[in-house]
């Protein structure tokens, strides 16, 4: 299970033009300055969004190929997408959002245990917290048994801790998914706690030397062989 | 009293508000969410029964529903029979004067449902269809609830556009609206006051009831 995406496009303030892969049990992280272009990406993977020219190519199986004109819809390509904050149906309670288009209803509870929900079952997603909200979230989009998994910004409108103790969580759990899971995240420590890969994207372009620019201090203002890492990190958390 | 005339105002309005919630769901849904050329124009035209005098409405409806005129003809065709001064016929004209209290608030309550909500169901998995059925209609049943009551009173207040279509022929076609003007029209005050009452509450109740659905909309 490998998914493998070019894509091409040209956006307001520049032209995105990024080609990559991910394989199953890989989690790359997608990382870059805001208004860079990912969730552009996000949302072109998914199908919600088409490129002016591409392929998307998921184990053999064509997704978008604009020279042959396909573009599967986002309901065949079978993938779980986690949002910022709009999973979640209001009129449902966590249960039945987690059950939604879940292939076996029998799971959810297993993965509201996980995800140490399941006490909250019944609550409608007003009546919990945001964090509660996005772990319900992610079991919706596993209960799906999806193909891959799409992860963007999952926990940035959550408060630090939160952020922290979610992101351990998927990281404990990264080792029993079979899929490939693309993250995408403006945080840098999150990307490197995370990530078997790094993509940084800006301006449309990958930019490989992007977090070395992000994370390296002015050779002039301070000697370039300190330990760059942790100082500037730990004032991203 | 005439118990008689209500009881046609309540079918008429019952059967009026029912058949247009079908048709005006998927209308609402188009305009809410699809884009076409010529859009405002179409939905300005559903809107025109608003604006028109209901006489003039009353008028072209006796053009196309009289035996000279193409429903007429084909109704006449189908079943041997007339469409002016029937229930049908009534029912008809009741539909088309609601089209606009029925279209409005459900393509309001249409258009708020968040966006990312949809493609969260396309992602899920779920069709168009379904996701009308399962996400946009739970979402916006409020708004459909207050449409549905806008058109039972609008219709049960319906007078020109009927009496045009369909005169006053006791069962059939004279709904409450005409007994009271006949009424007056005889100076028997009395039957019009009694006929004039039982509006009151009923019209009270269902206008804070749209006022509570209407709030419910908000939150």
């Amino acid at each position: 299970m490998t998914i493998e995406a070019s894509l091409k496009k040209g956006l307001k303030y520049f032209d995105l033009d990024v080609s990559f892969s991910c394989a199953k049990n890989n989690m790359l992280v997608m990382i870059g300055p805001s208004g860079g272009g990912k969730t552009t990406i996000i949302r072109m993977l998914a199908g919600l969004g088409k490129p002016a020219e591409g392929r998307i190519i998921f184990d053999n199986e064509i997704w978008l190929d604009s020279a042959q004109n396909i573009n599967l819809t986002p309901q065949k390509r079978r993938l779980g997408y986690v949002f910022q904050d709009y999973n979640l149906f209001p009129h449902l309670n966590l249960f039945d959002n987690a059950a939604f288009a879940a292939v076996d209803k029998k799971e959810v509870d297993e993965l509201f245990s996980i995800f140490k929900i399941g006490h909250l079952k019944k609550r409608k997603p007003h009546m919990v917290s945001g964090g509660e909200r996005q772990r319900c979230a992610i079991c919706q989009a596993l209960a799906r048994h999806p193909r891959i998994l799409l992860l963007d910004e999952p926990f940035s409108a959550l408060d630090a801790v939160t952020r922290r103790g979610l992101r351990e969580e998927l990281k404990n759990l990264k080792g029993n998914m079979s899929f490939p899971i693309i993250y995408v995240t403006h945080d840098i420590t999150e990307a490197l706690y995370l990530a078997d890969e790094i993509l940084p994207v800006v301006d449309g372009k990958i930019d490989h030397q992007w977090m070395q620019k992000m994370i390296v201090r002015e050779p002039s203002v301070e000697p370039p062989f300190r330990a760059a890492r942790e100082p500037r990190l730990s004032l991203v958390y | 009293m005439d118990y008689l005339a209500l009881y046609v105002t309540l079918k008429l309005a019952v059967v009026t508000t029912a058949f247009l919630m079908f048709i005006a769901a998927p209308v609402a849904y188009l305009l809410a969410y699809c884009r076409f050329t010529g859009k405002s124009l179409v939905e300005a035209l559903l809107y025109l029964p608003m604006a028109l005098p209901p006489t003039v409405i009353g008028f072209y409806l006796i053009i196309i529903m009289g035996p000279k005129g193409f429903v007429g003809k084909a109704w006449g065709f189908l079943t041997g029979e007339s469409l002016l001064f029937t229930f049908i016929g009534i029912t008809i004209a009741s539909t088309i004067y609601s089209i606009p209290f029925a279209v409005q608030p459900m393509k309001a309550a249409f258009s708020k449902i968040d966006r990312r909500l949809l493609e969260a169901a396309y992602v899920l998995g779920l069709s168009k269809r379904a996701t009308f059925f399962r996400v946009i209609i739970p979402n916006s049943i409020n708004g459909i609830a207050a449409a549905a009551v806008l058109v039972f009173l609008h219709s049960i207040g319906a007078f020109g556009v009927l009496l045009m279509v369909g005169g006053s022929i006791p069962g059939k076609t004279k709904v409450a609206s005409i007994a009271i003007y006949e009424a007056v029209e005889m100076m028997n005050y009395q039957t019009a006051g009694m006929i004039a009452l039982s509006f009151i509450p009923i019209s009270y109740a269902f206008l804070l009831l749209v006022n509570k659905l209407n709030e419910g909309m908000q939150k």
